[in-house]
């Protein structure tokens, strides 16, 4: 299995040379998750108490991304970073619920390490382009005509041909891998502070999941 | 006037000074900037998890959830002064309520002592800064003639109560 690196813009590297993001490709289906992977889910929401969601922002990953969210004006307390949302969602629920093989990989893979993860479908993304840059004007999510507008200077993830996601926003819905998709890539995005062992933890736990399962 | 032509004879023997381009003393500025947001952030995240046994910090007014984009210098300085003001109140958050646990521990010793003196007093735990729902009560021993005859005691009532009481159960 190999991790790549992937592009970051050198606007974007000379102000965050912490920044990355790495990706890999597999064949993988997306379905009902099999039972040892609800499993593990269950056992993962046992380990997750309110106590220790409280604590959570004091960690080091979870710091790094809240300091990062920070210096890119977002505002943490308001749109939470992905682990924090992750926990507190499990707290409301009650346990970490079940969706698909795809989503429950990308929430474990989360929940173990605290980086996050997204997967776009393999048919949707030129993947050796894939790169982290500000939206220039005009530009559209999607690359549809009806896309929704980014303003420029939006930081997103991008390949040659179209935006996929806002940084640290889900992919649009039309490049999600779903049912029929056969490949499916997997990217991470890190910033300073995270280790890049971590980081290679997320992409081969989702990885793992997703061809275990 | 000799002095100003022999300057200007020497500066052109040196060589050509490395000037720092203004586009770069900003980049150094910005990253000062997002080390002290850094650092304002862990400072907050840890008051944060201090204060919450303490019954949480007051939440602050949001910033617009705005897309991610890279900052100039005055927008890193307006988050750096939001958070240095955001730390600064719930530290002085913290002491208030930390100064009112130990006076209400103060006063918990006194009524220990003295009983008679804190007639139906009533202090929390959580007013003591300890978890649960038990309270510290003064009350008269053996009722009214433990208020007769002056018989005072402190007790602590048992724990929190039920989330669903008979009343409930009643009314389905």
């Amino acid at each position: 299995m190999s991790f790549v690196s992937g592009g970051v813009a050198p606007e974007l590297r000379a102000e965050f040379p912490g920044l990355r993001l790495q990706w890999t490709q597999l064949e993988a289906r997306v379905r009902a998750s099999p039972r040892e992977v609800r499993r593990r889910l269950r056992e993962l929401s046992d380990r997750v108490a309110g106590a220790g969601v409280v604590a959570m922002r004091t960690q080091p990953i979870p710091h790094a991304y809240r300091s990062f969210f920070r210096h890119v004006g977002l505002d943490p307390d308001a749109a939470r970073i992905p682990s924090e949302a992750a926990a507190v969602r499990r707290l409301l629920d009650g346990r970490f619920r079940s969706r698909d093989i795809l989503q429950d990989a990308l929430l474990i893979a989360l929940i173990e390490t605290g980086v996050p993860v997204w997967a776009l479908d393999g048919r949707r993304v030129e993947v050796d382009s894939l790169v982290l840059r500000a939206a220039v004007g005009g530009e559209r999510l999607g690359g549809a005509p009806d896309g929704l507008s980014l303003p420029a200077g939006q930081l997103v993830v991008a390949d040659a041909a179209r935006v996929h996601a806002t940084l640290f926003g889900e992919p649009v819905p039309e490049h999600l891998p779903g049912p029929g998709a056969r490949a499916i890539v997997l990217y991470a995005v890190a910033v300073e502070g995270v280790p890049a062992i971590h980081v290679e933890e997320a992409l081969w736990t989702a990885t793992d999941v997703l061809k275990a399962g | 006037m000799e002095v100003l032509e022999h300057d200007s004879r020497a500066r052109t023997d040196l060589p050509p000074v490395a000037l720092t381009a203004p586009a770069t003393d900003e980049r150094a500025a910005r990253r000062t900037l997002r080390a002290q947001i850094a650092k304002l952030e862990r400072e907050l995240s840890e008051a944060f998890v201090t204060a919450y046994p303490m019954g949480g910090l007051d939440e602050a007014p949001t910033r617009s959830c705005a897309a991610p984009r890279l900052l100039d210098l005055g927008e890193l300085e307006r988050v750096r002064d939001d958070l240095a003001v955001r730390v600064r109140s719930a530290r002085a958050t913290i002491t208030e309520r930390a100064d009112r646990q130990a006076a209400s521990r103060v006063q918990l010793e006194r009524m220990l002592l003295e009983p008679g003196r804190y007639r139906f007093v009533r202090i929390s735990n959580r007013e003591l800064g300890e978890p649960g729902c038990g309270v510290w009560q003064v009350g008269p021993r053996l009722g009214l003639i433990g208020m007769l005859m002056g018989w005072w005691q402190v007790k602590l009532s048992s724990g929190c109560p039920l989330a669903t009481g008979r009343g409930a159960a009643a009314a389905d």
